[in-house]
């Protein structure tokens, strides 16, 4: 039973509620780092760890530190700079354990504290409901896990979209913002083909 | 004439979503229809005017390494005294922005103003600064709204435009949303590229 409802929250929020493509979060990493396939990935990867985290650390804070003291109205001040904190933190870690995972993420990592996904998601878990359900933290995890494959998922596929996209005899003026825009919206029509899926 | 240079390049020259491309996130999730567009560009332009004034107070004060997070937190206070007036006073328009609200943190129209204009100069400039951004961003989240809103539930501000018009739903959800500020991308570029040429 309870698998089915993680499994729910995960395949709802890869397909069904795409962030990117649906909810349109975190667009400004998705134009910005989607020229490259390799870079696409790497930024891929950091936002799916970020954001579980993120889930994680912004739920704990909210349910046993600003409810307990009654100081929910600091949740937006709060959660940006857990996020902030967290980004600079992770970055420190892997550049300690890992040179070479250091070397693919870095640049990636600092941009991450403005993508709107990483807060987007924090703050949907407190609108679904999450904090006081049973098993929320879990939930919230997942939820937060979900977003950011979903958000690898759409960014591959542009990547790769536009790196055949650099080939094609495009008009000028179409050529660069508009084109991707364009791209991203019939992307957009065929995510719009999940949103029937019913469990 | 100055000032007031400052205060019109944010309007065209230098629009912060046509030109230099930013803040796109609330752009297209807000622009569903014109009164959503107004309020959000209300609520935006009065945080980057007021972080302006802050930030530009305080420039002599902050350490350079620990700027970005002393900014954000300037910005998010304006944006929990949104959050709240809006929940308090507009419910309805509370609800149909929904997280858009508490994103305005996030939106780089605000940090970059922050950073590139009112960490280097006064406060009156500032604040013209972030009111000419604010209204730049404003006008072009109106426009796509617009259209938005007239093909895809057949209505401006609410009103039924014309009888009959089978309105097409797929403009207001996400995809309507991409194509339309990708085509006002490409008129704005074969216009430039026409004056030039």
């Amino acid at each position: 039973m309870e698998v089915k409802v993680f499994f729910m929250i995960l395949l709802g929020t890869i397909l069904v509620n795409n962030y990117v493509l649906s909810q349109i979060l975190g667009l400004c990493p998705f134009l910005g780092v989607s020229r490259k396939l390799d870079s696409a990935v790497g930024m891929g990867l950091a936002v799916i760890f970020v954001m579980t985290l993120a889930s994680f650390f912004t739920f704990l804070v909210y349910k046993y530190v600003l409810v307990t003291y009654n100081i929910t109205f600091m949740s937006t001040i709060t959660f940006i700079l857990i996020i902030a904190a967290l980004v600079q933190f992770v970055e420190m870690v892997i550049e300690k354990i890992s040179p070479v995972l250091y070397n693919s993420l870095g640049i990636f990592l600092p941009l991450i504290t403005t993508n709107c996904a990483v807060l987007g998601v924090a703050v949907l878990n407190l609108k679904s409901g999450f904090i006081t359900a049973e098993m929320g933290l879990m939930k919230a995890v997942v939820q937060g896990f979900g977003a950011g494959v979903g958000f690898t998922l759409a960014l591959i596929i542009m990547a790769g979209i536009r790196e055949r996209l650099e080939l094609a005899p495009i008009s000028k003026n179409l050529q660069g913002l508009p084109i991707t825009f364009m791209t991203a919206g019939l992307m957009a029509l065929a995510f719009l083909g999940f949103s029937g899926m019913k469990f | 004439m100055n000032y007031w240079k400052e205060f019109i390049k944010g309007v065209w020259e230098r629009n912060p979503i046509l030109i230099i491309g930013l803040g796109m996130c609330p752009t297209l999730a807000v622009s569903t229809s014109i009164s959503n567009a107004l309020w959000m560009a209300l609520a935006a332009t009065f945080v980057l005017v007021f972080s302006n004034i802050i930030i530009s107070i305080i420039k002599g004060l902050v350490p350079p390494h620990l700027r970005i997070p002393i900014f954000i937190s300037v910005i998010a206070t304006f944006v929990t005294m949104v959050d709240l007036s809006l929940n308090a006073y507009q419910p309805e328009v509370y609800k149909a922005l929904g997280i858009f609200i508490p994103l305005i943190v996030v939106n780089c129209i605000i940090l970059g103003r922050a950073e590139d204009f009112a960490s280097k100069n006064g406060v009156v400039t500032s604040a013209l600064d972030g009111m000419g951004m604010g209204i730049g961003f404003g006008l072009t989240l109106t426009v796509l709204a617009f259209f938005r809103e007239f093909l895809g539930a057949n209505k401006l501000l609410g009103l039924t435009v014309i009888p009959g018009f089978e309105p097409s739903s797929a403009m207001i959800i996400a995809p309507g949303a991409f194509f339309t500020l990708g085509l006002m991308l490409w008129a704005m570029n074969s216009y430039n590229s026409r004056r030039k040429g």
